[in-house]
């Protein structure tokens, strides 16, 4: 990436902008930035006249692995594309990629400006009067999400806990050696299924501190829809308050800003049915062991034989922080 | 005089060119991904150092709990097989402290600045030189 304005991405992409006129690429704009391991983002800067325009492209880097859990690229923008009209604070999408753009599968949308870094908005005094704030706000976008009528999405699929607990179940078993604290939080879960929800929901799927985009004014952008379905509301609240979300803020369980009640008061405020603490706590637990088996998973090689990408080596040995965190609820130190 | 430099200690030169020498003339997904490299290699040894010990703690506090021994690798999955039917639960003595002790240790390796595990060590002196045998065995 020596030079970027020579890289064939960066000739294909100026191409694009011209058809769709939204100008030239600026030189040297083109920057891969860091962030998701399944996806390449790249910000850059289309020119036209005096005009800039700050964008971003998003799609599936060349090593994706597939997963049934995971959308669509062309469907993630057109759920963002929806969400946005029901009052969801979104990165506008300018552009859908097709096949004759020659730039793989995803989409072009309008670069936010704020921080998505989750240690930043933890630690940065330009948030330091917005934190205590934060988690009401998520409960009420979570809340707007969530009443975003079904029949005015792109298909997506329905599943609840206990057939989420089936499917994680055979991909558990199927990275052959068992752990024994998986093996206690599958029996706890299945014990303890959620009575059936009132209504089904649209779910975000991945709505936690590190997919926001946030300014001293609040949350300007929800990102990272892959992991969007249907289901039951509280899961995405539970997810919310999953520890690794809290990047070491251990004791404010709401994206290590706030607390379980705000998130809920929020969420209420907003229209969002009544959700006890017990029901987020499932979820947590549930999230812990989500997030833990979604860990070992992109930790497998794209093709056997082939090395893994560092990043996703590194995140498959996070499964030990979910071993701990699932311990600190169902068994913790006893008291001495 | 033999095998000198230790593993360890050639990670550690590694790591440390790396960090030093490499990684101040990086930008963006360069730099991103070879700070990934210098934590994996501080995670490597970590393990080298501290993994045989923290495997037989694990392999003693398995013999007691499932009265008898076997390797390591049979002994984790019976375990694992006596959760799944119901054979052993949370209420059996000795279970929760060796779950919390196993992951403790591993942690130890994975990710020694996580949140949940400083507060594991903070509350359990037995962790903290990470030499102590597992507490309640």
């Amino acid at each position: 990436m020596s030079d970027p304005a020579q890289s064939p991405l960066a000739d294909k992409l100026e191409t694009l902008l011209v058809r769709l006129r939204f100008g030239t690429l600026r030189e040297g704009s083109l920057k891969r930035l860091t962030g998701g391991a399944n996806q390449e983002t790249w910000a850059f800067d289309a020119v036209d006249g005096a005009n800039v325009t700050e964008l971003i492209l998003r799609r599936l880097s060349e090593d994706a692995l597939p997963s049934k859990d995971t959308i669509t690229p062309e469907c993630e923008a057109n759920l963002i594309r929806r969400a946005g009209e029901y009052g969801v604070p979104t990165a506008t999408v300018r552009h859908i990629l097709e096949p004759r753009d020659n730039l793989g599968r995803g989409f072009i949308s309008e670069r936010i400006g704020g921080e998505a870094l989750a240690r930043r908005i933890l630690r940065d005094a330009a948030f330091a009067e917005l934190r205590p704030r934060l988690a009401y706000q998520c409960g009420t976008i979570l809340a707007r999400i969530h009443a975003i009528p079904l029949n005015k999405l792109p298909p997506l699929r329905t599943s609840f806990a206990a057939e989420q607990l089936d499917e994680l179940y055979e991909t558990y078993r199927s990275f052959g050696a068992g752990s024994p604290v998986y093996e206690v939080a599958f029996r706890w879960l299945r014990a303890r299924l959620p009575a059936k929800v009132s209504a089904s929901r649209l779910l975000h799927g991945d709505f936690r501190n590190g997919n926001l985009i946030v300014g001293p004014d609040g949350v300007r952008a929800v990102l990272d829809w892959e992991l969007a379905h249907i289901g039951d509301p509280a899961q995405d609240l539970g997810w919310m308050t999953v520890n690794s979300w809290r990047f070491g803020v251990i004791d404010k369980a709401a994206g290590g800003f706030g607390s379980v009640e705000q998130l809920l008061d929020g969420y209420r405020a907003e229209g969002g049915e009544a959700i006890d603490t017990e029901r987020v706590r499932y979820w947590r637990i549930f999230g812990s062991l989500r997030w833990g088996l979604i860990c070992r998973a992109m930790a497998s090689p794209a093709q056997a034989g082939t090395p893994i990408p560092v990043e996703r080596a590194m995140i498959g040995r996070r499964i030990s922080e979910t071993e701990l965190d699932l311990l600190d609820i169902l068994a913790p130190e006893a008291t001495r | 005089m033999s095998a000198y430099p230790s593993a360890g200690e050639l990670l550690e030169s590694v790591s440390h060119f790396l960090r030093d020498a490499l990684l101040p003339s990086l930008r963006g997904a360069e730099a991103f991904n070879v700070r990934i490299s210098i934590n994996a290699i501080d995670l490597v040894r970590r393990e080298i150092t501290m993994r045989d010990a923290a495997d037989d703690r694990e392999r003693g506090r398995l013999a007691r709990l499932l009265g008898g021994g076997a390797s390591l690798e049979a002994m984790r999955q019976t375990l694992c097989e006596k959760i799944a039917s119901g054979a052993l639960t949370l209420d059996q003595p000795g279970l929760r402290q060796h779950l919390r002790a196993t992951a403790v240790d591993r942690l130890a390796i994975d990710q020694p600045t996580y949140s949940a595990y400083l507060a594991a060590v903070a509350g359990n002196p037995a962790h903290r030189s990470n030499n102590g045998d597992a507490p309640g065995s």
